[in-house]
C-alpha cells in the first residue's frame, strides 16, 4: 500500500513544480486511478502468492532448459551462461508486470466495451486512454513489486546470476522497464479496442498473447534468432517489454539507443490507439439498453 | 430568465432529434445485410430548470438512445440538442461538469475497491474543491444511508445499496442535471421508496433538473409533474400523469350493487360491461364526474351499495403501445 501512496505522493510533488494548475488537476487524477489500479490487485493476495510460486517453479524449468542449451552451445546470442540465467529470472519477474501473457486492465475494457459499460467510462471529463493507462501503470507496479521481486531474488539466492554492481545501470534498467510498461499497455490498448468492431476479444487477445511471448524474448532471448527473423523481431514493439529491459541490464545494450526505441514506439502505438479510439467512440453502438 | 437556458426558458432542449444506426445482419456464410433502425425519430421537447420529467416507454423505444445522445456519447443523425445550453456531442467534456448520470443496470464505482475509493476518484476527475466534495459527501452519506458502506468493496454491496451509491457519485460535483436510466430497477420496495425519497428532497432543495427513464410507474406517480411517453422512437404523448388519461381515453367503472338481479342498466355515456347476479359494472369516460350517473341510477332501481374505480395507468399506457402499433400498420397498410 505504502508504494502506491508514495508513487502518488511523488506524482504530486512533481505535478506542482513542473506543470500548471489544470495539468496538476489531471496528473492528480490519473494518479489516483493509478493507486487504484494498484490496489485493485493487491486485493487478490491468494492469486498473487499462486502467481509468485508459478513464475518461479517456471523460472527453475527454464534456466535448467537454458543451462542444457548453452553447454552445448556456449555465448548463444552473446550471452555467457550466468547472463543467460540472469535473463531467465528478469523474464519471470517481468511477465506479470508487461501483462506478456495477458491480464492486465484490458481484460476490464473489453469486458465492459462487450458489455455496454464502456458508456460510463465516456461521458465522464476523463479521457479513455490516459485513464486506462494510469490504471495499468498501477498494476504494472504492484506485478512488479508483489510478484516480480521474489522470483528474481530467488533466482539471484540460488542460481550463478550476472546482476550489475553499478547502481546507474539498475536506475537505468529502472527505466527502461518504465517504458517497457507503456509500450505493453499500448498495445494491449489496441487489442481491447477491437472489441468495438468485433463483440469478442478473446481471439484476437489470444493471439496477441502468443506472439508476445515468441517476439517479446520470453520463450528464448531474441539475439539468438537467426539471420532475418532476428532481425524483423528485434525491430517489432514486442523487443521493447523483455529484451530491451534485460540487455540494458546486463550491459548489453545502451540505455539511450534504447530509449529512442521504446519511446518511438510508445508514441507510435499510443497515437494509432487514439486514432482507433476516436474512430470507435465515433461510430460506437453502444451495446444493450 | 438563466443565461443557460434557451430563448423560452428550455433548460432541455431536444429538436426533432433523430437517431439511426446503420446494423449489419448475418444472411449468409458471408452475406451481410444492411438495416437501417431508426431508434429515435424526430423527437422533440423541453424540460425548464428545476423540472423533474418522467419517460416511459416500451423496451427499445428510444429511452436510452435519448439520454445518451443528452451525455454527449452519442451523436445524434439529425436535430438539434442543448443541454444548459451545450451541444452534448461536441462539447462532451464542458456538460460533464453540469450533468450527473445515473445508469440503473450499469456502475460508475470501482467495482474491487471500497466505496470511498470511487468517491476520491470523483472528487479528483470533477475537480471538485476540497470543502464542497466534503459537504457534499457528508450530505449524501446522510441521506441516502451510507455511512456504514464507505469501506466495503462495491462488490460486496447489495443491489439496492450499489445503486444508493452510484447516486451520490453522481451528484458530488453538484450537477445542474441529473440523468436516471432505472434508477429503481431490480429494487425492493423499501430500497425503492428510499430512493424516491432522496430524489424528492434533491429536487426540492437543490432545484436539480430531473430527467428519469423507468418501467416502475409509480416512480412517475409519486416523483414527477410531467411524464413524457416515448414508442417505437416517436413522442407518443408529453403532459400530466392525469392527462395521461385523457389522451389514452381511459374510463372509470361504476359498481353498482342493486336489491335483485335487473337487466342491464341504461344510462348514456355510460354503458354496462358486466353484470354478476345484482351486481353491474358500468364503465364510463375517465373525465366525467360518477355524481350525476349515480343520480340518475337511483332515481330508477333500488340501489343498495356502489364503488368506483379509477382507471389503471398500466392498462392506459398498455393500450397506449398498442395504439401506436396498430396505427403504425395502418399507415403501412393504406
Amino acid at each position: 500500500m505504502w508504494q502506491a501512496a508514495l508513487c502518488t505522493h511523488y506524482a504530486s510533488a512533481l505535478g506542482s513544480t513542473v506543470l500548471g494548475g489544470r495539468d496538476v488537476g489531471a496528473l492528480r487524477l490519473y494518479a489516483a486511478v493509478a493507486a487504484g489500479g494498484f490496489r485493485r490487485y493487491a486485493t487478490y493476495r491468494v492469486a498473487t502468492a499462486a502467481g509468485v510460486f508459478t513464475n518461479t517453479v517456471f523460472g527453475v524449468i527454464l534456466v535448467h532448459t537454458y543451462l542444457a542449451l548453452w553447454d552445448a552451445r556456449p555465448h548463444l546470442g552473446g550471452y555467457d551462461q550466468a547472463q543467460a540465467v540472469t535473463y531467465v529470472w528478469v523474464g519471470q519477474a517481468l511477465l506479470a508486470t508487461l501483462a506478456i501473457g495477458g491480464g492486465g486492465v484490458e481484460r476490464d475494457l473489453m469486458e465492459r466495451i462487450r458489455t455496454g459499460d464502456v458508456a460510463v467510462d465516456l461521458y465522464r471529463p476523463a479521457d479513455l486512454q490516459a485513464w486506462w493507462l494510469a490504471a495499468d501503470l498501477g498494476r504494472a507496479l504492484f506485478q512488479m513489486v508483489g510478484r516480480g521481486l521474489v522470483p528474481l531474488l530467488f533466482g539471484a539466492l540460488f542460481f550463478p546470476v550476472a546482476l550489475p554492481a553499478d547502481p546507474v545501470t539498475w536506475a537505468a534498467f529502472a527505466g527502461t522497464v518504465l517504458s517497457a510498461m507503456v509500450v505493453s499497455f499500448a498495445l494491449r490498448y489496441l487489442v481491447a479496442l477491437s472489441v468495438f468492431w468485433l463483440l469478442d476479444g478473446m481471439g484476437v487477445a489470444q493471439v496477441a498473447h502468443l506472439v508476445g511471448y515468441f517476439c517479446s524474448g520470453m520463450l528464448l532471448p531474441l539475439n539468438v534468432f537467426p539471420g532475418l527473423l532476428g532481425e524483423v523481431v528485434r525491430l517489432l514493439p514486442w523487443s521493447a517489454l523483455l529484451q530491451n529491459p534485460a540487455d540494458v541490464l546486463l550491459g548489453h545494450a545502451d540505455p539511450l539507443d534504447t530509449y529512442v526505441f521504446q519511446g518511438a514506439w510508445a508514441a507510435a502505438l499510443l497515437a494509432l490507439g487514439r486514432l482507433l479510439q476516436r474512430a470507435a467512440t465515433r461510430r460506437v453502438v453502444v451495446q444493450g439498453g | 430568465m438563466d443565461r443557460d437556458s434557451g430563448p423560452d426558458g428550455a433548460f432541455i432542449d431536444v429538436d426533432r432529434v433523430e437517431k439511426v444506426f446503420d446494423v449489419r445482419r448475418k444472411t449468409g456464410f458471408l452475406r451481410r445485410e444492411r438495416r437501417r433502425v431508426r431508434a429515435v425519430d424526430g423527437i422533440s421537447f423541453r424540460v425548464a430548470r428545476g423540472e423533474m420529467v418522467g419517460c416511459i416507454g416500451p423496451n427499445g423505444a428510444g429511452k436510452s438512445t435519448t439520454i445518451k445522445m443528452l451525455t454527449g456519447i452519442l451523436t445524434p443523425s439529425a436535430g438539434r440538442l442543448r443541454v444548459a445550453g451545450i451541444d452534448p456531442a461536441r462539447e462532451r467534456g464542458r456538460l460533464a461538469q453540469r450533468i450527473g448520470v445515473v445508469f440503473g443496470q450499469r456502475t460508475t464505482l470501482w467495482w474491487d475497491l471500497p466505496l470511498i475509493d470511487s468517491y476520491r476518484l470523483m472528487h479528483r476527475m470533477y475537480r471538485i474543491p476540497d470543502a464542497r466534495y466534503r459537504a457534499n459527501l457528508d450530505r449524501c452519506v446522510d441521506l441516502l444511508d451510507l455511512s456504514g458502506l464507505l469501506d466495503v468493496p462495491v462488490r460486496q454491496l447489495s443491489l439496492g445499496q450499489r445503486m444508493r451509491g452510484d447516486i451520490a457519485a453522481a451528484l458530488l460535483h453538484d450537477p445542474d442535471v441529473l440523468y436516471l436510466d432505472e434508477p429503481t430497477i431490480g429494487l425492493d420496495v423499501i430500497s425503492k421508496a428510499r430512493v424516491r425519497e432522496f430524489l424528492r428532497t434533491l429536487n426540492a432543495d437543490r432545484g436539480t433538473t430531473v430527467l428519469l427513464t423507468t418501467h416502475d410507474l409509480q416512480d412517475i406517480e409519486q416523483l414527477c409533474s410531467r411524464v413524457v411517453v416515448i414508442d417505437h422512437g416517436r413522442l407518443m404523448y408529453d403532459g400530466s400523469l392525469a392527462g395521461l388519461h385523457e389522451a389514452g381515453g381511459s374510463e372509470r367503472v361504476l359498481v353498482v350493487d342493486l336489491e335483485r338481479e335487473l337487466p342491464p342498466i341504461d344510462v348514456p355515456p355510460a354503458r354496462v360491461v358486466r353484470v354478476e347476479g345484482p351486481r353491474q359494472w358500468l364503465a364510463f369516460p375517465a373525465d366525467r364526474s360518477a355524481a350525476p350517473l349515480v343520480a340518475r341510477i337511483a332515481e330508477r332501481c333500488p340501489l343498495v351499495d356502489l364503488s368506483v374505480r379509477e382507471p389503471d395507468i398500466e392498462a392506459v399506457i398498455a393500450r397506449m403501445y398498442a395504439q401506436g402499433v396498430a396505427d403504425r400498420t395502418e399507415r403501412a397498410l393504406s
